[in-house]
C-alpha cells in the first residue's frame, strides 16, 4: 500500500496557560474523509489548523504527500511551498463563506482566481472554468457576474467550494462546513459533497458538531475531548459502538428521529 | 540664483548618503519598493516631496534640470519645483526635453524618446499597486515577496467581466523584468510602453510613502494584461489641433461655453518645438 496522503504525529498546541492540542496524530489515506467531532473548544479547529499550515502546533509533525517529492514535512517548507500548496493541491473550505470568499468581486472572478494565481493568462478558459464549476457545484452559470453578496447562504458555500476545487486539489480541510444552514439546503450541500468527494477522489478533513454530517460523509472519525484524540475508528463502528465514555455521551445525545 | 544659505540641493549630505543608497538597492531589484526616511519638505505631501527627494539625491552642479506636471513647464508644480532646485542648487534648468539631464515629472513621460544620458524622476502618491486591492501592508509585502500577484489579475478579471475591457486608464500596473509587479505612477496607460527598454533610468520616489523603486535602462516593462484581451493605449479621433500630432497624449480643453473644445499635445515642449519647426519650414 501507498503512503498515507498526510500524516500528523505528536501535535500539541498551548495557547498561554491553556492546553488546546495534546499529543494528537493520526493518518489520512489519498481518498479519505476523515471526520473530527467534539465539542465546542474541544480543539478540533485548533487540529484543522496545524494539519494546514495555517497554524504552527509547538511539538509534533505533519507530513503531506507532495505530488512529485514525495512525504515532506509541512513546516519545513518554505513559505513560498507552502503556499503554492495551499493554493494547488489543498482547499479550504470555512464554515462562514464570507472569509473564505472575495465578497466585493463576482462569483466567476472568484472561481477564477486560484488558475489566475498559477499563471493562467487568458480571459476566456479562465471565465469557461469558472462557468463549468459553478454547473458542478449546482449553481446557474447565469449568475457568474453576480457578486456573492447577492447570493443566498447556501449559494455561498458552494461557490466557496467551487473556488477551492477548481485547481483539482487532492485534499480539501472543511470547518463545520454546513453548520451555518437550513436543513434543507444542508442535505442538498452534503449530497454535492459526497458526490464530488467520490467522483474526484478527493481526500477531506472535515471538522463539525454534527454527527449526521460525519456520518454520511466520513470513512472514518476522530473524537476529540480537551484536545486529545479520545477514540479513532470507522464512522460506522464509532457511532453505533462507541467505545469512550465521552463517545458513549456523544452519541447518546443526539436526539433520534 | 544658487541661495548660499541653503546646502546644495536642500538636504544634508547625510540624507542624501541614505537616499542613493535606497536608489542603489532599488535599481539592483527592478521594481521593487525600497523603504527610505523620507524627510519633511518645504511642500506638502502629495506634491511631489519624493521626486524631489530623489532628484535633490541624484542633482550635480553640472545638471541640466527639466521638470514637468502633466505634460506641461508651466503649471504650478512643475514651476515651484524648478524654482526651488534653482534657488537650492544654483543648476540650469529647460524647458527643452532633449537638453535636460534629469528630468522630475508628475503624470508624463515626455513624447520626445529618452537617451542614455538622461535620468526621469517620477512623483509617486501611492507606490503599493496592490493597496486596492489588499488594504494590509504586511500582507501585500509578502505578496510581492512570493509573486502571488493572483489578486492583480483578479482585478482585471472583474473589470474585462463588467466593461468588456480593463477599465483602468492610468497608474496601469505592469511587471517589471518578470518578477515584480509596480505601480508606474499616475502616468496615463499610453505612456506605459515607453517604459519598456527604455535607454533612460527611471526612478519612482513616494515621500509620504517612503518608498523609491526604480527600473535600469534597458529593463522589460510589461503592462498586465490577459492574452486575449491583450494591453491597448488610449488614441485619439483626430490630431492635435496646434501643431498637428497624431503620435502624442492629447488634453481636451473646452474653448468657450457652447460645447467647443480642441485636443492638444499635454507634452508642451513637443508642441512647441513642432510648431516652431512647421513655422521655420
Amino acid at each position: 500500500m501507498s503512503a498515507p496522503l498526510l500524516s500528523a504525529a505528536g501535535l500539541c498546541k498551548r495557547y498561554g496557560e491553556r492546553l488546546a492540542l495534546a499529543d494528537v496524530g493520526f493518518d489520512l489515506w489519498p481518498g479519505e474523509v476523515l471526520a473530527v467531532v467534539g465539542e465546542s473548544g474541544s480543539g478540533k479547529t485548533t487540529l484543522l489548523n496545524c494539519v494546514s499550515a495555517r497554524l504552527r502546533p509547538d511539538a509534533g509533525t505533519v507530513r503531506f504527500l507532495t505530488r512529485h517529492e514525495g512525504q515532506q514535512d509541512l513546516f519545513a517548507l518554505s513559505e513560498a511551498q507552502r503556499r503554492m500548496l495551499a493554493r494547488t493541491d489543498w482547499g479550504f473550505v470555512h464554515q462562514n463563506p464570507a472569509e473564505g470568499l472575495r465578497m466585493n468581486v463576482s462569483a466567476g472572478a472568484n472561481v477564477g482566481e486560484r488558475l489566475m494565481a498559477l499563471g493562467e493568462r487568458h480571459y476566456g478558459r479562465i471565465r469557461g472554468a469558472a462557468a463549468d464549476w459553478l454547473m458542478r457545484v449546482e449553481m446557474d452559470a447565469a449568475r457568474i457576474d453576480e457578486s456573492p453578496q447577492t447570493f443566498s447562504g447556501g449559494m455561498r458555500q458552494r461557490l466557496q467550494i467551487a473556488r477551492n476545487l477548481v485547481t483539482r486539489p487532492r485534499l480539501v480541510f472543511m470547518d463545520e462546513p454546513t453548520s451555518g444552514l437550513d436543513v434543507s439546503v444542508q442535505a442538498r450541500l452534503l449530497d454535492l459533497l459526497r458526490g464530488l468527494t467520490r467522483d474526484l477522489g478527493l481526500a477531506a478533513i472535515v471538522v463539525t458538531h454534527d454527527l449526521a454530517v460525519a456520518r454520511l460523509l466520513a470513512h472514518r472519525m476522530l473524537v476529540m475531548k480537551d484536545g486529545r484524540a479520545v477514540e479513532q475508528g470507522l464512522t460506522d463502528q464509532v457511532l453505533d459502538d462507541p467505545q469512550h465514555p465521552y463517545s458513549q455521551l456523544l452519541v447518546s445525545s443526539v436526539l433520534q428521529p | 540664483m544658487r541661495d548660499p544659505n541653503y546646502a546644495f540641493a536642500y538636504l544634508d549630505e547625510r540624507t542624501k548618503r541614505m537616499i542613493r543608497r535606497a536608489i542603489l538597492k532599488a535599481v539592483a531589484i527592478p521594481g521593487y519598493q525600497v523603504p527610505f526616511g523620507s524627510r519633511e519638505m518645504p511642500l506638502p505631501y502629495g506634491w511631489g516631496t519624493g521626486g524631489i527627494q530623489v532628484t535633490a539625491a541624484i542633482l550635480g552642479p553640472r545638471d541640466v534640470l527639466k521638470v514637468i506636471d502633466q505634460g506641461a513647464d508651466d503649471t504650478v508644480n512643475a514651476v515651484n519645483i524648478r524654482r526651488f532646485f534653482e534657488r537650492t542648487a544654483g543648476v540650469a534648468t529647460t524647458e527643452r526635453t532633449r537638453d535636460a539631464t534629469i528630468i522630475q515629472t508628475r503624470h508624463r513621460i515626455p513624447e520626445t524618446p529618452l537617451t542614455e544620458r538622461q535620468i526621469i524622476v517620477y512623483q509617486v502618491p501611492v507606490p503599493e499597486p496592490l493597496q486596492r486591492l489588499e488594504p494590509r501592508e504586511a500582507e501585500t509585502r509578502r505578496m510581492h515577496a512570493l509573486a502571488d500577484y493572483g489578486l492583480m489579475h483578479v482585478k482585471l478579471y472583474e473589470d474585462v467581466a463588467r466593461y468588456g475591457h480593463v477599465s483602468t486608464t492610468y497608474d496601469y500596473p505592469v511587471l517589471v523584468n518578470g518578477r515584480y509587479v509596480m505601480a508606474p505612477s499616475p502616468i496615463p496607460k499610453f505612456d506605459n510602453p515607453k517604459m519598456h527598454m527604455n535607454p533612460a533610468l527611471q526612478l519612482f520616489g513616494a515621500g509620504r510613502e517612503k518608498r523609491i523603486y526604480a527600473v535600469p535602462p534597458y529593463t522589460s516593462v510589461e503592462s498586465l494584461a490577459f492574452e486575449d484581451h491583450p494591453f491597448e493605449a488610449q488614441r485619439w479621433h483626430k490630431p492635435c489641433a496646434l501643431c498637428g500630432a497624431a503620435d502624442s497624449f492629447l488634453d481636451e480643453v473646452v474653448t468657450d461655453d457652447r460645447g467647443g473644445r480642441m485636443f492638444v499635445c499635454s507634452d508642451t515642449d513637443y508642441c512647441g518645438e513642432r510648431r516652431q519647426r512647421k513655422e521655420a519650414a
